[in-house]
Parts: C-alpha cells; structure tokens; sequence
C-alpha cells in the first residue's frame, strides 16, 4: 500500500481551548502532523478556536478558520472549503465527538467527505463504554466486571452485585471529568448522578475496583495494511485509581519482566488490530501485581497527552507518522525521521529511563481538594530524562517551578508518626515526599508500599536518595560521594545545604574533581544506528555526545516550561515563533524546556534541543558545552524571564532589552522613577514588606486597594482588600509562597482595563492593536473577555496611549517586546503594569492582524529596524475583524475550587470569536467557550449590596429576552421595586425548596452571582457557585461579563455564523 | 571491587566488579532489549561472547527460573551500567548478582554503556577483556585480546545426549545447536512430540526415528566451522521431510545449499528488529541474535528464494526452498525475551508437517492439532 493520491485537501479539527484534561499535547500533535501532510503536498484546512496555539498560524495550514468547535460551524466550513477528507484524530476527545456527529448526520455522505485515520465504527468501539466492552469480550481481552447504567438505580443494583469499592467512569467526558472511586452506596449516588449529567450520552460505566493494581500504558501504531508496532510502554508509579494524567509515570515500565511486558505488548497489538485503527492508539492496562491477571481499562484511537509523552521519552514522531499513514502510506515506507536510516516499523530502544510529573494547581486553587482520583487535575507536565531514575526524579521534582528541589522540600519531619502513616494514606501530589519522610523515619517498605500499593523498586528508590540526603549531612563530602550525589542528580543548591556549604563551594569541588554534566542524545535506537537529530539530555559519570559547531551565531531560547495557570501554550507559541525567525537569520537555535506537551520540545523544531529542567544549574551545564553568543527570555515567560540574572552571571550575553531594564520595570521605586520621569501616571501606590506597613500604606491611599507580591505572573497571590482584615489574610497567604521580593500595595481604580503589546527597536515602536477589557479593573486580564479593536475609548485616550507606550519603552530601552496594561478613568490613562516581554496575548492579536509580532521582536532585537522591515512605526490600522478572546475555565475538575473571578489568574485557557460585527464576534466567543444559549430560560441572580442598582439593568434584560429570573430576597426586592419580576428563592441554609433544590432540577441555563470585593466570607456563595458549576450551569460573577453575554444573546436570534480565514488576514 | 573493561583498541572503561572476579577475554556484543536479561544470559547463542545491555536498568524484576532458556549462564561476561540492588516483582526468586556469581559469571556495572555501544556500532563488534586487577598493562594483554576467537562452540552448548519429550502430535526432531528453551515449549504448546539430538548426530539416526518435521535450532558462533553438521543438514535437505529452522539453524541450511554467510559489522541482537514478509508485505517485529549473516547475493535462486528481510538494512532474515517442506528465518519467533509476533510460523510449521503427514498417507494421532 502506498500514498493515496486521492486526497488533496484535509480539514484537521483541533481541540479547542486549553482545559485541564485537553491541553497543548493537541497543538503539538496538531502542529506536526498539519506539517507532515504539507510535506507531503496537502492543502491543510485547519479549524481550532484556540487562539494560543502554532497549529492554527498561517505557517501551520493553508486556510486556518479559529472558530467555534460546533457542528453547525464545522459544516458551514466544509461547504466553503470542500476538503475532500477530514482527519479527526489530532484534536482529541472534541475533535473525535464532531467527527462522530458529522459521519452519523450523514452530512459526510452527502458532501462526499470521508474520515481519514479513522472509521465512525473505530471511534465507536473505542469510545462507546458498551461496544468497546463488546469487542473486547468477543477477542477475549479481559476487562473489569462492568456494566453501562444510564439511572443511578441500575448504579446501586450492579453495586450490589459485584460489591464495593466501585469506580465510575462516565462515557465521552474529558479528563475522566465526573468519575471517581465510591466506597460506599453514599458515594456512589453522588459521584453516579453527576457523571449521567457530564455524560454526552447520559451513560456511566459502573466498574470492578482494580485501584492498586499496576497502571501500564502502551503506545501503539497500525498502518491500513495491518502492520501493528508499539513505540513504547509506561509504567505508573501511582497505581490504579490515579488518573494516568495525573500520576508519575516513567517509560519504559520497570518493573515488569519480559514475559508481562510481552503479554501485554501483544495484547495491545490485539486490540488495535480488532479496532483497526489507522494511527495511533493508546491502551491502558491494570496489572495485577501479584499474578498475570491484568484489564484493559481504556483505549484511545487518537493521539493523545500519553502519545505525546510517548514521543518525547522514544523520540518517535507518533502524530507525524499517523497522518502518513492516514494518506494511505504504511510503516515500513516511512523513515524514522530520527535515525533517518531506519524505518517508522521499529520500535524505538530507550537507553535512558524517563519520569514525568503532573502539574497541578492546588497553589493556585488553595480551597481545592487536592485528592488525586479518576478525575484529572493537572493543567500540564514536566518530563526528565536521566540514565537513572533517581536522577530522573530529582530533575523532574525541579523543573515543577514549584519551589521544589528535592524530596525535602516539602517538610513532613512536624509529624508524628502516627499522624505521617494518616498522610501515607492520602493520595495526593505530596504524596512521594510523605513516603521519603517514612523511609527517613525508617518505616518499612512492607508499610508503605501495603497503604499505598506503590511498588517496592520506586520505593526502594526512593530510599536511595533519602540514604545519599543522610549520608551528605553526616558524612565528609569525599570526590566518591559527590560524584554519587551529582550521578542520582543532586542539585548543588541542595548539596550545599545538607553539607553546610555555600553553593559556590560545591561549584569549586565540582570542578576541581572535574565532575560535569554529560550530554546524551535521544535517538530511538539505544545507539545502535547513528542519529541526525541533536536531542540531548544531561547525566552525570558520562561522556558528551554534542557536537559543538563552529561557525554559526549562536542562540539560546528559553522555554517556559510546565503549562500551568497564568503561563499557558502562548509563551510557547512565542518561543517556537522566536526560534524560526533566529534560524531565519542564520543563527543556529537551540531550545531548553522541559514541557513534553508543547511544540518547542519537538525534535525538529530548534537547531538543537535540550530537554533539560530551567534551574540556572541546569541551564549552566548547556552554556558550559555550547557557549552561546546570547540568549533570548523576553518569549518564555517569567520561567525564562527568573533566569536573566543568573544567565549574565554565566557571562552570556542577554538578547534585546537588557536585564537591568526588566529589573526596573518590576523595581516598584525605580519604576516610579521612570514614570515620574515620562510624567505618565499611576494609581497611587506603595512598596512594602510587612503586614503593619501595607495596613499603612493601604488606610493612606484609601479602600479598595489592591495587593500583589512583584515578580509573579498572573497575579498570582494579587486580591482585593477593602478592609484590614484582608490586609492581614493576603499578607499571611503572600508568605506562605517564599517570598524574597517586596509587596505592592495600590490604590484600586475601577475603570476600562486596556492592554498593548508592542515591539520597540529602540527608535520607533510598532503596536499591532489595542485591546480592551470587557470586564472592569479588578478581575485578572488573563480571566477577562479582551476586545481588538478597543471599542469604547475615546482617540484621545488612544492616542495618549500610544504616546505612553512609545514613551515606556524608550524609558525601559525596550528592544523587542513589551506589553502594558493601562487604566482608563474617567477618559485619564493610569499605567499599571509593564512587562517588557512577550505576553499572553500576543498569538491572538498576530493571527487578528497578520502582523507576526514574535518575528519581528526577534529580528528587531538581532538588529532590524522596524522601519526596516516595512513597517509604519506607531499605532497601526485597525484591522478589517473585531476579535475577541474569551477565557475558558475547568472549574467543574477541580473539587472546592472558588470559582469567583478576581486579581488572580483562573482559566487555562482562551478561544476566539472573530468577525465583521463586533455581536457576532462575541457570540463566536461565548460559543467557542461552550456557553450556548439559550436552553430553558431560568436563571438565578445574586448580587452583592453595593451593586444592587447596577444589576436591575440586568435582570431587565434578561426578563426581556423570556427568562424567569430566581433572586434571593434582598436582590429580588430590588429587582421588583425597578419593576423587574423576579421569583423569590430561599438561600441554602433556609428550609427547602431552596437555590440548592433550584440548581438540581438542571433546568437552570445560568446563575449570575456577583459578590462583594475583598475577601469574600459568605460560603452561601461558594457553594451556589460551586453546585451550579458540578452540574454543568455557567456561572457569571462580574456584571460586565453579564451586560456581554446579554448583548451577545439579544444579537444571536437568526444568525447564521460567518467563518472568517485568518490566513487570509 | 573495581572492574575495567579493556577493549582491543585500546579504550578501558573503569567500572564496579560484578559477578565472579576472574578475568576473562572474549568478543564484545551489545543487545537493546529493555527487558529479558535472564532470558538473554541463558541463551546459549551466547557463548563466546561477553554482552552489554544497552537498556541501562538491569535486575528490577530479579531472577524467576522458569524463565530460564537452557540450563545454565553463557555469556563469558556481562557488562551493564546499573544493577539494581533490590528485586521487585512477584515471580521473583533470586536476584541477579547472586546467579552471576553462582554462575562465575565476571562482569562489570557502572560504566558509561551508550559510549561503549557506539564504539562498538562505529568500529564493529571487537574483543575485549574484563579484568579486576589494577595494574593491568594493555600492551602485554593487547595481542591475547585479539587473537581470541571462540572455537567449537556449539559442542560446548549442544546436549549430551538425546532427549524425549513424549506426546500424542507430530513428531518433531529437533536439533540443538543450543536451542532456547522456548523453541521446545512452542513445539510442545503445539502437541508436538519432540526429539532433542545433539548437534553432531547423524541424518541417518533422525530419519530412523520417522520425524515428521526437524527443527534446526539456534545457536552461537561462526556457521562456517560447523563443517561436519553442515554435511549432515545436506543430507535432510535431500530427504522429504519438513524442515523449519532458525537463526544458526537457517545460516546452517544456506551453507548447506551452496549459499554463503558473512560476519555482519555488529549484529542484530535486540527485540525491535522488523522484519519483513516478502510475500504478503507485512512487517514484523522479531526478536534477533546474530552476528553472521546469510549473504543474499550468494542464494541460488533455483534452491531457495527469500521470504522475510530486514526492514532497516535489506538483509537477508528468511528463506523459502523452492520444491521442499522448508523454511528458516534468521529472527527469533520463539522471542523470549521479546516480540511474540512471529509466533505463528511455528503454526506453519505444523500445518506444513500435517499436510507433508497426510499426503504420505498418514494418519493424525491427534486431530486437534489440526489448526
């Protein structure tokens, strides 16, 4: 079989907005295999509403349409650009869904599309919880004792039957989104009604517990002609019971023997074979740990977050190779782009072992569960390489950027005994630093392992590292016992601080004894056939393998690491952006990250690629081998952004605007200065560091004031004070994050929030676009619907704007990029922030305006002038399209999580409503973020006092458009004394039928509930929000994104939705 | 106890003594296999060489000796980067220092193996030498380390003596060259009823038993010293018997039908070769062990044509006897460690002997064979 000539044009779905379940793995499979059918002469259509991402770029497909993933828009596309294919396999679960509904409309047929990759019956068999158990049962492949239940009565009988614990996974959902372990019939009925409601199809599998038993994954590939590989297996470290999203996982598996290793290997080639999928496929094993008996718990026919750890642990290019074989190509005609001497039918050899680690977000959600179950949490991954897996784990432990280094870093030592065996027992993301206080304790691994089930070799492991922490603190560090602590990769940070050095010290040692990291590279053979591609990871006791060339300018481009919460798949759609256009200019690229998800961390994207943690340690044992002429941190976010100093240190020259200048832009008193200076103002504020001063501070300037640590991102730790109490309990919270910098404390100024991203090379600045804030200042603007074009400021506002950028930046001698927030008051423009690097909007306004900002930044700051490069300095036109960006939150994964917008950053992440009319943009937005209304026509609002008034407009509205609105007394008073009806509803703790009674009859389209500034004290509120978001209603909790919903709602009658195509722009 | 690892060109890798401390001098192979390293020490086509495991983790699941694939250890040396002090899974009866000890087996840990593997991919398999004494001098051992060939190997590997493992099916006389176990255990899962003769045995002594097929095991070393059994292998080309044979067994066969073998520059010893089936098309991924090679251009095509190659570098993995009941390939389908794939050529083998049976009008013992 070879290349199928008849496809010429394949529209590719992506997956939509970031949502903790569905991340950027997609945009990396996406972006690689849009390239790999370029490659091969396809015109690429491309529908993503992701704005953020590379694959929807202009440089990715041939037509990119950043849309809402509904079928009705997909369809309107498919008329418009007659793709004679569409490869759904590349956009996750959303992508599968679409294509699903698309073949079983008949619309497919009619048009005379076909699916590539895939068949409706593959996705069915996988996908459907009955016909997968079916077919399963028909090749005799074991699966738990289950039964598919659409009521929670069938739930509790088939409980009954085959007896508690029981797990529930409901069918179609994301991120195993509603499904957990019940120990108890209790449990049960909870977790089973709210699984039916996030059900596509109302069905919930009711399963045998097998938690405890081993997590085993393989990565499969089959081409049509029936050839079948597996690119790699995974272990759990966590056992079953953990979402694998959500677990440590290393590959290959470790503790398997060859005979379980092949059972399961063949039993996965199986299952793929019975499906006959065209591509990739992941399948999910329970192993039992004492026996050969095992389950297949889960097939995914596409690629998926584990396909694409996959890729980056062998090397192997699983979504390029998938979209080959989709034109029809088979494994053995596919080169292994790696080795480029062997074939895409080999499966790749690991001569390393690989540990990754979720990153969860419980520093952002304090209130939230952080119980790792079934349902996953993460917002993303690191992944470590190491030739040994204590040294993998300690790497992976530090490129988490979560202030942790070592397994000491989260101190369990206060514990009792008794109280620590309590915490071995909770199964959260703490849990391997609890077990390394037992094992220090000297508790037995029989314990440990009999409460968590985790396997004796992790353990023992983990022993080893506890044994090498003792032996620095007691023992003389000889050469023999540095070499150990650097081999299991110890950080000289925390040699230094169990042997009461300084980290200088160990430095001097190191070299002294010659102890240096060694660069190996990934290259899917284990050695056996040379390797083209330089994908290095570092180990100790090692020789080199990089090649150092000589010759080309060389750069350095700072990844931003793990996705998490206010450090998205932009900073990495920048990074990615900047590395092409140094390469461009003939600068050998290389990239440090450590983010198996992403596009930076793809094989041949960087010139060469370090998959490396970004400690300045670390980053230094690159610069020691590559001695790079100058490294770029304005596009990695503040991961990239923390490591300037030590870079300069390092003696390697920082690329466009100078370090000193970043300092000063976060340097509360030489910002200041700076302002004063250029006479812009700003709302008044002070620099303080202890909790009396900021009171100080705070009853000087006069309530609401807002709260900040500096140097953060995504106003992490950033709230609203309206009072001293809160002063005392944001104080309290901002310590217990290590805090080195100062704290701000300003004046809080409700007005228009405006953004601005541009570039400056040193004379003249270029700003694509001004954006506006729907919601006013106070909620974070990563979490607030931002408009392009502005739409509600004045030209001189505007034109001051301008005047205050340019300014800026030639204050901060910005070369490159830099992104300000303003205040607009009262038609008065306030500064409140500068960054003077690359931000979180700069995808979206480049796709809007076709002005590729990240290309330009990096030529500016190699030389280029932006006059140079055919540029008008200044303000540039409005484009022909209002965009604008809705944020998208995954508040239904995270249990306990405080929905209530503010300061601090909360969605992970955003899609695009682009059009003509500025309404018909927003309906795209809201659509795009899954709000589609409306349904019954029932909504609750609840308001806080000060802002009553302001919310009978509101209700007007949407009494107007035909709905019953629920109020709780005071706000329902108010409502009908402007003459809005409203019906009266009891608050929760007041008898029933209360608003708890009102959320369950899941008639409820939307609940608006704004509460008061400050801290926010009712736990009524909390938990109407929280119900509401559990079963599935949008919630509002600022009035400005209600006025926006409501315009959008009142413009939506009879619309019919024009896909625009951005590339065309 | 330090270890050094003193390769014929001179390279010395310093490492941790494992296993016996003797010194020992032999060939140098890598394997990439990331599990199945007792499978891999107890595979005789290892004898004469010393491996080196290019999976860096080795012993994590200890030792469990139904998994043994012969009786005994044969590498002359081990070389790995780490052995992992505890064993951890349920089948697990021993760990592997003590069996490498038990076994006399010296080695070493703690080296630097990617380095050592691409000297070996760039410069080709070599001799080396695993010594603990610190003051070795390379010039007084460098000629004895190159020198060192290993002779007669498949004598050393080969049973004593015939065994039978009795059964109702088809009778299968299997011949040790140094057969893995699982070769038997796939004959026998098969209902076959098999004969295990020493390498040198006569053809006469096989056809006196009325085989209904012969299997041509594995095996370690040079093919081409195998003169004598070469003969012999002629002799049960010239009968009409079904003939399945792999590995050594196939290199044996070509020999013996005029063909030539060649020694490759390092091997395919691994468990993700593919290999692919000439006929259908299809590609598999086997399960390999050998350093020599049939050389393809050598193969008269009036004799035999091939049947599977290698997908990376076109060599020869299988072939077909034109007008006979024999096939060999050059892979592993008994795996063990490794891909179970092409297990169902031993499936072909059988229906091969029952159609070979039926049409000499026998009769089948055991109808359920029948596949």
């Amino acid at each position: 079989m070879s290349r199928n000539y008849d496809i010429e044009k394949v529209l590719v779905i992506g997956s939509g907005p970031i949502v903790i379940g569905q991340a950027a793995e997609f945009d990396y499979a996406g972006t690689q295999a849009c390239r790999s059918l370029k490659e091969e002469g396809i015109t690429v259509v491309l529908v993503n509403s992701n704005p953020a991402t590379i694959m929807t770029d202009k440089d990715i497909a041939d037509m990119v349409y950043i849309e809402p993933l509904t079928l009705s828009v997909l369809e309107r596309i498919i008329k418009k650009e007659k793709p004679d294919s569409i490869l759904p396999t590349l956009g996750g679960q959303a992508g599968l869904n679409l294509a699903m509904e698309l073949a079983e409309s008949g619309f497919l047929r009619k048009h005379d599309v076909q699916l590539i990759g895939t068949t409706p019956e593959t996705i069915k068999k996988a996908e459907d919880r009955l016909e997968f158990k079916k077919t399963m049962e028909k090749i005799k492949e074991p699966v738990a004792a289950s039964q598919v239940v659409e009521n929670v009565e069938d739930g509790i009988a088939f409980a009954k039957e085959i007896g508690y614990p029981i797990v529930l996974r409901p069918a179609y959902t994301l991120g195993g989104s509603g499904g957990g372990i019940a120990e108890n019939e209790e449990e049960l009925v909870e977790i089973l009604a709210n699984g039916l409601r996030l059900s596509r199809v109302g069905q919930v599998l009711v399963e045998r517990c097998i938690a405890g038993w081993k997590e085993i994954e393989y990565e499969v590939m089959r081409d049509s002609a029936g050839n079948c590989i597996t690119v790699c297996n995974m272990e759990n470290l966590d056992p079953v019971g953990v979402h694998t999203g959500d677990s440590i996982v290393v590959a290959p598996s470790q503790t398997l023997g060859d005979k379980e290793y092949q059972m399961l290997r063949t039993s996965a080639l199986h299952i793929i074979d019975e499906l006959k999928i065209t591509g990739g496929c992941n399948v999910q094993f329970a192993l039992h740990p004492t026996s050969f008996e095992y389950c297949v718990i889960e097939v995914n026919p596409r690629v998926s977050r584990s396909s694409a750890l996959a890729s980056k642990a062998t090397g192997y290019p699983i979504a390029k190779v998938a979209a080959k074989i989709a034109l029809g190509y088979t494994l053995d005609e596919i080169k292994n782009a790696i080795t480029k001497k062997t074939y895409a039918s080999f499966e790749p050899a690991l001569d390393y072992c690989v540990v990754k680690i979720p990153r969860l977000p419980f520093d952002k959600f304090i209130s939230a569960k952080r119980t790792l179950t079934t349902q996953m949490k993460a917002t993303g991954e690191v992944m470590s390489i190491c030739t040994n897996f204590e040294g993998a784990l300690m790497k992976a432990i530090r490129s988490l950027e979560q202030h942790v280094d070592s397994l000491l870093s989260y101190d369990f030592s206060r514990l009792t005994d008794n109280e620590l065996e309590k915490a071995l027992h909770r199964v959260d993301d703490r849990r391997i630093f609890v077990i390394a206080e037992a094992l220090r304790r000297g508790i037995s691994y029989e314990m440990i392992h009999e409460i968590t089930k985790i396997d004796i070799w992790f353990l023992d492991k983990i022993a080893v590292l506890v044994e090498l922490e003792q032996r620095l603190k007691n023992e003389p560090l000889t050469k023999e016992l540095l070499e150990e602590a650097k081999r299991l990769e110890f950080p000289d940070s925390v040699i230094a601080k169990l042997t009461n050095q300084t980290e200088k010290e160990i430095k001097v040692q190191r070299e002294q004894y010659q102890i240096r990291a060694a660069f190996k590279m990934v290259d899917t053979c284990a050695a056996e056939f040379a390797a083209e591609t330089p994908y290095y990871y570092s180990c100790f006791g090692s020789e080199t393998e990089v090649q150092v060339e000589k010759g080309k300018k060389k750069v350095l481009v700072l990844g931003s690491g793990p996705i998490r919460i206010g450090q998205g798949i932009e900073f990495d759609y920048c990074s990615v952006h900047s590395t092409w256009a140094f390469r461009q200019e003939g600068y050998e690229t290389i990239i440090i990250n450590n983010n198996p998800e992403t596009v930076s961390t793809d094989f041949d994207i960087a010139d060469k690629l370090y998959f490396e943690p970004l400690t300045p340690e670390d980053v230094e044992n690159i610069v020691e081998v590559e001695h790079p002429d100058g490294a770029v941190v304005q596009f990695g976010g503040q991961t990239a952004i923390k490591l300037t100093e030590s870079l300069m240190k390092m003696g390697v020259p920082i690329l466009g605007t100078k370090a000193e200048d970043v300092d000063a832009a976060e340097d509360r008193e030489r910002f200041d200065r700076i302002l004063e200076e250029c006479q812009i103002p700003r709302p008044a504020g002070h620099t303080v560091f202890t909790c009396g001063e900021a009171i100080r501070a705070a009853n000087d300037l006069g309530y609401p004031v807002l709260v900040r640590p500096s140097y953060v991102l995504g106003g992490q730790g950033m709230r609203i004070a309206i009072n001293d109490e809160d002063i005392h309990e944001f104080i309290g919270i901002i310590n217990r994050i290590a805090q080195e910098h100062p704290i701000l404390v300003d004046k809080y100024l409700a007005g228009k929030e405006i953004e601005v991203d541009a570039v400056c090379d040193g004379t003249d600045i270029l700003i694509p676009g001004i954006m506006e804030h729907i919601e006013r200042a106070g909620i974070h603007s990563g979490d607030s619907i931002s408009v392009y074009p502005a739409q509600n400021i004045s030209k001189t506002a505007i034109k001051t704007i301008e005047e205050y950028t340019k300014k800026l930046a030639m204050a901060l001698h910005v070369k490159g990029m830099i992104n300000i927030q303003f205040i607009v008051c009262q038609d008065q423009v306030y500064v409140i922030e500068v960054n003077p690097r690359s931000s979180r909007t700069v995808p979206y306004i480049s796709k809007v305006t076709g002005i590729p900002i990240v290309k330009l930044a990096t030529k500016v700051i190699i030389g280029s002038t932006i006059q140079g490069l055919g540029y008008q300095p200044g303000l540039q036109k409005n484009a022909d399209y209002i965009a604008i960006k809705m944020p998208v939150f995954s508040f239904e994964k995270l249990r306990g999580a405080d929905i209530n917008l503010g300061p601090e950053m909360k969605s992970t992440g955003e899609c695009l409503g682009i059009a003509k009319q500025f309404n018909e943009a927003l309906y795209k937005a809201f659509l795009g973020a899954g709000i589609n209304l409306p349904k019954h026509k029932k909504m609750v609002l609840t308001v806080n006092d000060e802002e009553k008034e302001e919310a009978v407009s509101v209700g007007k509205r949407f009494e107007a458009l035909g709905y019953t609105i629920y109020a709780t007394l005071g706000t329902a008073e108010c409502l009908k004394k402007h003459g809005v009806h409203a019906v009266k509803i009891n608050k929760l703790e007041q008898e029933s039928p209360n608003l708890m009674d009102l959320i369950y009859s899941h008639e409820l389209d939307l609940v608006i509930d704004i509460p008061a500034q400050g801290y926010e004290r009712s736990k009524d509120g909390f938990l109407i929000r929280r119900h509401a978001i559990e079963t599935g209603v949008n919630v509002i909790t600022a009035l400005d994104t209600a006025y926006a919903l409501l315009t959008s709602l009142e413009n939506s009658e009879n619309r019919t939705l024009t896909p625009v195509d951005i590339a065309a722009i | 106890m330090k270890a050094f690892l003193i390769l014929e060109d001179g390279t010395v890798f310093s490492g941790t003594s494992i296993g016996s401390t003797r010194e020992v001098i032999s060939e140098i192979v890598f394997n990439t296999s990331m599990t199945g390293y007792l499978e891999i020490l107890t595979d005789p086509s290892y004898a004469g060489q010393a491996v080196v495991m290019t999976y860096p983790l080795i012993g994590n699941y200890g030792i469990c000796y139904k998994d043994m694939e012969s009786k005994t250890l044969w590498p002359d040396g081990y070389i790995v980067r780490e052995l992992s002090r505890i064993p951890s899974n349920f089948r697990s009866e021993d760990n592997i220092q003590t069996i490498l000890e038990k076994h006399q087996i010296p080695g070493i840990c703690g080296i630097d193996t990617r380095a050592l593997t691409k000297i070996l991919r760039e410069k080709g398999t070599m001799n080396g030498m695993i010594t603990t004494n610190e003051n070795y001098c390379f010039e007084e051992v460098k000629e004895k380390i190159k020198t060192y060939t290993c002779k007669d190997v498949v004598k050393k590997v080969t049973c004593k003596e015939k065994t039978l493992l009795e059964c109702k099916g088809l009778r299968v006389a299997l011949l040790d060259f140094g057969a893995k176990e699982n070769i038997v255990r796939s004959l026998t899962k098969r209902r076959c009823e098999v004969i295990i003769y020493p390498a040198e045995t006569k053809a006469e002594e096989i056809f006196a038993a009325n085989p209904d097929g012969i299997m041509l095991s594995n095996g370690p070393g040079d093919p081409k010293e195998c003169v004598s059994i070469i003969k012999e292998i002629k002799k049960l080309y010239d009968s009409d018997i079904p003939i399945f044979a792999i590995c050594l067994g196939h290199q044996l066969m070509a020999l013996a039908t005029g063909a030539d073998t060649h020694k490759m520059k390092y091997g395919h010893r691994g468990g993700n070769h593919p290999v692919q089936d000439l006929r259908t098309g299809r590609v598999y991924i086997s399960s390999q062990n050998h350093g020599y090679v049939v050389n393809k251009d050598t193969i008269d095509p009036n004799i035999a044509e091939p049947s599977f190659i290698n997908v990376n570098d076109k060599t020869n993995e299988g072939l077909r006897y034109l007008g006979k009941d024999i096939f060999t390939v050059q892979f592993h389908p008994e795996a063990c460690p490794g891909p179970q794939d092409t297990a169902f050529l031993f499936d072909r083998f059988v229906n091969m002997m029952v159609v070979s049976h039926l049409d000499k009008g026998g009769t089948i013992r055991c109808p359920e064979i029948m596949i």
